[in-house]
């Protein structure tokens, strides 16, 4: 079970968080103009790397605020919390 | 009887505290101190139990966890009765009741043993091969007939009496084993300021150095068992250091965080236990772990070398100098290595009768000349090629070795004994470091996997590290804690040890033999029955993966988690393959360490404490008229109110009628409330709605159906424009929390330029809702004072009002078509706001009504019930619900997604009504409907997703999703059910009052 420094209230179990799902996806801003595949892109399609991954994680049972963190799925390692709209420090 | 093989002293026992125990119902005496395994060993008891496949006798074969054989059922039949319970490891107390579990009908006389008989025909994979087919035969003959004869022991038939408990515990370092490089690192971690824990699974201290009496071993011109108890004593004065007796790491998780069972009464008994607490489960988080958690001796895999009798040469000595307890009176030892010499001399300095064979050629150590000079015999590079013996080994049969180890040779030689020792070499315990995300690497000399990399901030010490001998332990363990811990005191920079060992082993995982390996029987895994011709077996068949391996010959795979025979297993497949045995990789270490009771995974979260019950205001109003609770996630909401004896289909249709023909009141407390402020909060539910928001007026409401971005129906509920900047969101019951995350979620990531604030107030306000005809005339008595005009408190419109001065919200909105008021008070208030509308109703007849009736109410209508007659695979369009789908708005969530192929399709799942040709016949929900029974396979056209028999209508109703069923509106489908198949005709799902004019009546 990791600790998660959240940028809010800082180092907490991982049982408070609950996960979001990668980063970085912004939703388009006009879908009305997208193509079924371009719209499917956004909805469904998901890196799930192994290694360092950029996602989102909630403080569900804190200040319920989303923030980004820098994870290695490989070993779990977390590399770096940035708020949300930060952009992603370099690790 | 009495304790034959009790004939040595011993400092660990308490000699004045005598236990009786039963053992398969016979009356033996022990020591307090003593498990159950050296107790019986003291009263000459091998025999424990049959094998799981071939049920041959198995006796106890070691002292610890690791122990295959020796698993009993613990505290006879009443609900404190625990099966597996390893002998080993279970303490005696007065009164204790065991008995042998894998031996039906006796340990004695098995029939089962029929099969050690008949055992060339079970190879590898049999029972796969076997019994799963024909299939049906599995669950009559084949299944109860294996589980009878193979007793896997029983459990209890009724609830746990016992106490658990959860706790947290937080350190700086964290020492996981007591034996001698977990108190040296104890004790540098604690001098150097350190928060430290120590934990053991043991009732004492000291590994087995504690009980290392010989000379050979010293520590600073010390015997090593006697510098080690001073430090035991040294440390147990030490400030910052906690020690955890009886406690057992089951599993290291990432992050340094992990889960020890701490026993705190398995060892007393029931009288002392009563009502106190039995476990407790330790929910670590250490800054730094230090593992030291030791290493388990190597069987030899040779010819039957599974009687009762043949134990780990280790455990024998530890029976002896711990126990004070002899297995035997004529000893073998059968080594490749020079530890197994430590049990011949101390077996030989208490005056036993030993003979050492190695498979070694010799071995130039002073601990070998300590043996040779004690006059023992030592049969160099010999093996055994065969043992006798049934319930108790009787002698074994030896060859001497050819040249280059592969084979025997020459004349056979008998040797009597009765007590068989054995030793392998040695295994690091490395289960935890592998579950904390370590990985190993493979050192060839003494083919042992070791700790290599770790994630978090951890080392290993000790012989699970590897070390094995006690100068490499100590040195090794001084210099990484102290690089480890940065330490700068440290007491043992100048400890001299003498070790009188010679490392060199000579490892063959599979003896030679004489017969060719069909015709032997080397057990591996003495838990599960597999062999070493199992494994080739399964090879040969074309498994490769370890883990394969494993499952197909169900090595590894007991109680014991196959922790003496893994190793050989993996060595066996190298051998075969012609695999270097380190690219083999090990199978998966998964937690817990040892079995783990359910009392201790659940802790106090048993029964009422199991989660968290939500009561609403009026819960106690409900309770004294008799209601009915269902459970609606966490909240228990009023099911139905029987009167009189009435069931509950006779509760419901009362409840129903009397709300369309007068007044029912609902208790509607538990619906989702969200409060909505700021400035941008009109647009923001226009994102999040599918209908507009901008143009609701102030003190108006509105339905809103609320979509995933894939297009599917999410959640819905009325919403209320309070003020200009200021909305009452209602979600359903069950939703509450996830659109409360998934809006905030919107907001914070995607519309952080939105001024919007939620706020959950579910519970800060109670609401009644009165519903019927007469419910206008019951407001007006609560609000004598409020205008309830209908062209100014007309349909979807609110008020604020006030009850004896209390400030109330009043929404004219209906879930059951009928005319209807929602009244929200302050919680506080909600119990006597419901007397008051009962009081004032009571001239109408006011009913009560639960959650059933309010289902069946608004099913006349055709309203759904999100998560009910949708499943996250429906779109508004296909609840024929186009209309709340705004096409003027550019986006809302989910829009784009009702415009993919597959959404805009017309032959989708949609909703309908279902009216049976028997008026009287009421569907089942989740029955499924079809069009053709007769085509096979049936094509599954929906299935019922609500159903009653409506009272206001006199005849049954259902709502379904049916493929197409827009289409189908007038014709004929199936519904078939198991004993009959009911016609039904598809109908619009509004049945009662479609124009809406009961609203405003
Ligand atoms: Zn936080």
């Amino acid at each position: 079970m990791f600790i998660i420094n959240c940028p809010f209230c800082g180092e907490r179990d991982q049982s408070e968080f609950s996960a979001g799902g990668e980063a970085h996806i912004v939703r388009p801003k006009q879908p009305t103009e997208l193509s079924d595949d371009e719209w499917a892109d956004f909805l469904f399609m998901r890196k799930n790397i192994k290694g360092i991954q950029f996602e989102r994680w909630n403080h569900a049972h804190g200040c319920r605020k989303w923030f980004n963190v820098i994870r290695d799925t490989s070993n779990d390692k977390i590399h770096a919390v940035y708020k949300m709209g930060e952009k992603p420090p370099s690790i | 009887m009495s304790e034959n093989f009790r004939s040595i002293e011993t400092k660990f026992l308490d000699k004045t505290n005598r236990i009786s125990f039963k053992y398969n119902g016979k009356k033996y005496y022990g020591y307090k101190g003593d498990t159950l395994a050296s107790a019986l060993l003291s009263n000459g008891v091998h025999l424990i139990g049959r094998s799981f496949k071939y049920h041959r006798p198995r006796g106890i074969m070691t002292c610890g966890s690791e122990e295959p054989n020796a698993i009993v059922q613990i505290g006879g039949n009443g609900s404190f009765t625990e099966p597996n319970v390893r002998a080993t490891e279970q303490e005696i107390y007065e009164g204790l009741e065991a008995s042998s579990q894998n031996c039906w009908p006796s340990v004695e006389f098995d029939i089962g043993g029929i099969n050690n008989l008949i055992s060339p025909v079970i190879p590898a994979g049999f029972y796969y091969k076997t019994f799963m087919w024909p299939k049906k035969l599995w669950y009559s003959l084949y299944e109860p007939a294996i589980r009878l004869s193979a007793g896997l022991g029983k459990s209890p038939t009724q609830p746990d009496p016992e106490l658990y408990d959860h706790n947290h515990l937080h350190c700086d370092v964290l020492i996981v084993g007591g034996g001698i490089s977990g108190i040296i690192a104890a004790s540098i971690s604690a001098d150097n300021g350190n928060n430290t824990v120590l934990i053991d699974d043991k009732n004492s201290l000291g590994g087995s150095t504690i009980y290392q009496n010989d000379e050979n071993f010293k520590i600073n011109d010390e015997i090593s068992s006697t510098w080690l108890d001073k430090k035991i004593k040294e440390l147990k004065k030490k400030q910052n250091l906690t020690i955890k007796h009886r406690t057992s790491v089951a599993a290291f998780h990432g992050y340094n965080y992990l889960l020890a069972r701490e026993s705190l009464a398995d060892h007393k008994s029931l009288d002392e236990r009563l009502n106190k607490l039995r476990q407790r489960l330790w929910k670590i988080r250490a800054k730094k772990v230090i593992l030291a958690t030791g290493a388990i001796e190597r069987p030899l895999i040779f010819n039957n070398n599974d009687r009762p009798g043949v134990m780990l040469a280790n455990s024998v000595k530890k029976y002896i100098d711990f126990f004070g307890v002899k297995c035997g009176n004529k000893n073998i030892i059968f080594t490749n290595n020079d530890s197994a010499y430590e049990t011949a001399i101390s077996l030989n300095k208490k005056g036993i009768e030993v003979v050492v064979i190695d498979i070694r050629k010799n071995s130039s150590s002073t601990l070998v000349q300590t043996t040779k000079d004690a006059g023992i015999k030592i049969y160099w590079n010999h093996a055994i090629v065969n043992t006798s013996g049934y319930r108790r080994i009787k002698s074994i049969q030896i060859m001497e070795m050819s040249e280059d180890g592969t084979n025997v040779v020459g004349k056979k030689t008998s040797l009597l004994c009765d007590s068989l020792s054995i030793s392998g070499g040695w295994t690091p315990m490395v289960h935890l470091f592998t579950q904390s995300g370590g990985k190993l690497k493979f050192r060839d000399a003494d083919q042992v996997f070791l700790p290599n990399t770790v994630i978090s901030d951890q080392i290993s010490i000790g012989s699970c590290n590897g070390d094995f001998e006690l100068d490499d332990v100590i040195k090794n363990t001084i210099s990484e804690c102290k690089n480890f811990l940065s330490a700068s005191v440290i007491d043992y920079d100048l400890l001299k040890v003498s070790c009188p060992k010679q490392k060199e082993s000579k490892n063959i995982w599979l003896l030679p033999n004489n017969k060719p390996l069909g015709k032997t029987k080397p057990f591996l895994d003495f838990q599960n029955d597999s062999t070493a011709k199992d494994i080739k077996l399964a090879m040969r068949e074309g498994f490769k993966s370890i883990e394969h391996v494993k499952r197909y010959t169900t090595t590894g795979m007991g109680t014991d988690q196959g922790k003496l025979a893994n190793m050989h297993a993996l060595g066996i497949i190298s051998e075969t393959a012609g695999v270097k045995m380190g690219s083999l990789g090990t199978t998966t270490f998964r937690p817990p360490y040892t079995p783990l009771t359910f009392g201790t995974i659940v802790g106090r979260n048993v029964g009422t404490f199991f989660d968290i019950t939500r009561k609403t205001p009026m819960h106690d109003w409900h309770k004294d008229h008799k209601a009915q609770f269902e459970n609606v996630g966490q909240w228990k909401r009023a099911w139905y109110y029987p009167k009189d004896g009435e069931n509950m289909y006779q509760a419901v249709q009362r409840e129903s009628k009397a709300a369309r023909e007068s007044a029912g009141i609902l208790d509607a407390s538990t619906l989702g409330k969200i409060d909505i402020k700021g400035t941008d909060a009109s647009e923001f539910l226009n994102r999040v709605y599918t209908n507009a928001w901008s143009k609701l007026g102030i003190s108006k409401c509105r339905y809103g159906l609320m979509l995933n971005e894939d297009g599917m129906v999410y959640d819905d509920g009325v919403t209320t424009r309070l003020g200009e900047n200021h909305y009452l969101m209602t979600t359903t019951t069950g939703g509450a929390a996830n659109v409360l995350s998934k809006l905030e979620d919107y907001l914070q990531t995607e519309w952080p330029e939105l001024d919007v604030w939620l706020t959950s107030v579910t519970d800060h306000f109670a609401t009644a809702s009165i519903c019927g005809p007469n419910s206008k005339n019951i407001l007006k008595k609560l609000f004598p004072n409020l205008d309830f005009n209908d062209e100014n408190f007309p349909h979807m419109s609110f008020k604020n009002a006030e009850m004896d001065g209390i400030n109330c919200r009043i929404m004219r909105i209906s879930f059951t078509g009928e005319h209807s008021y929602e009244i929200n008070i302050e919680s506080k208030y909600g119990k006597s706001l419901w007397e008051k509308c009962m009081d004032a109703g009571k001239e109408f007849n006011i009913t009560p009504y639960g959650t059933e009736t309010m289902h069946l109410l608004r099913a006349e209508k055709g309203f759904i019930i999100v998560g009910q007659d949708t499943d996250g695979t429906m779109t508004p369009i296909d609840l024929q619900m186009d209309w709340i789908v705004s096409k003027k708005k550019y986006d809302f969530i989910g829009k784009r997604s009702l415009y993919r192929s597959d959404t805009m399709r017309e032959d989708r799942k949609q909703l309908v009504g279902l009216l049976t040709d028997n008026p009287k016949e009421i569907l089942e929900e989740g029955a499924q409907i079809v069009k053709n029974e007769k085509k096979q396979p049936i094509e599954m056209l929906g299935h019922v997703t609500s159903s009653y028999f409506s009272p206001n209508l006199n005849k049954s109703i259902a709502l379904a999703v049916v493929k197409n069923g827009k289409k189908l509106k007038g014709q004929k489908l199936l519904v078939p059910m198991k004993d009959k198949t009911i016609n039904v005709t598809v109908s619009d799902f509004i049945f009662f009052d479609s124009k809406n004019e009961r609203l405003n009546a």
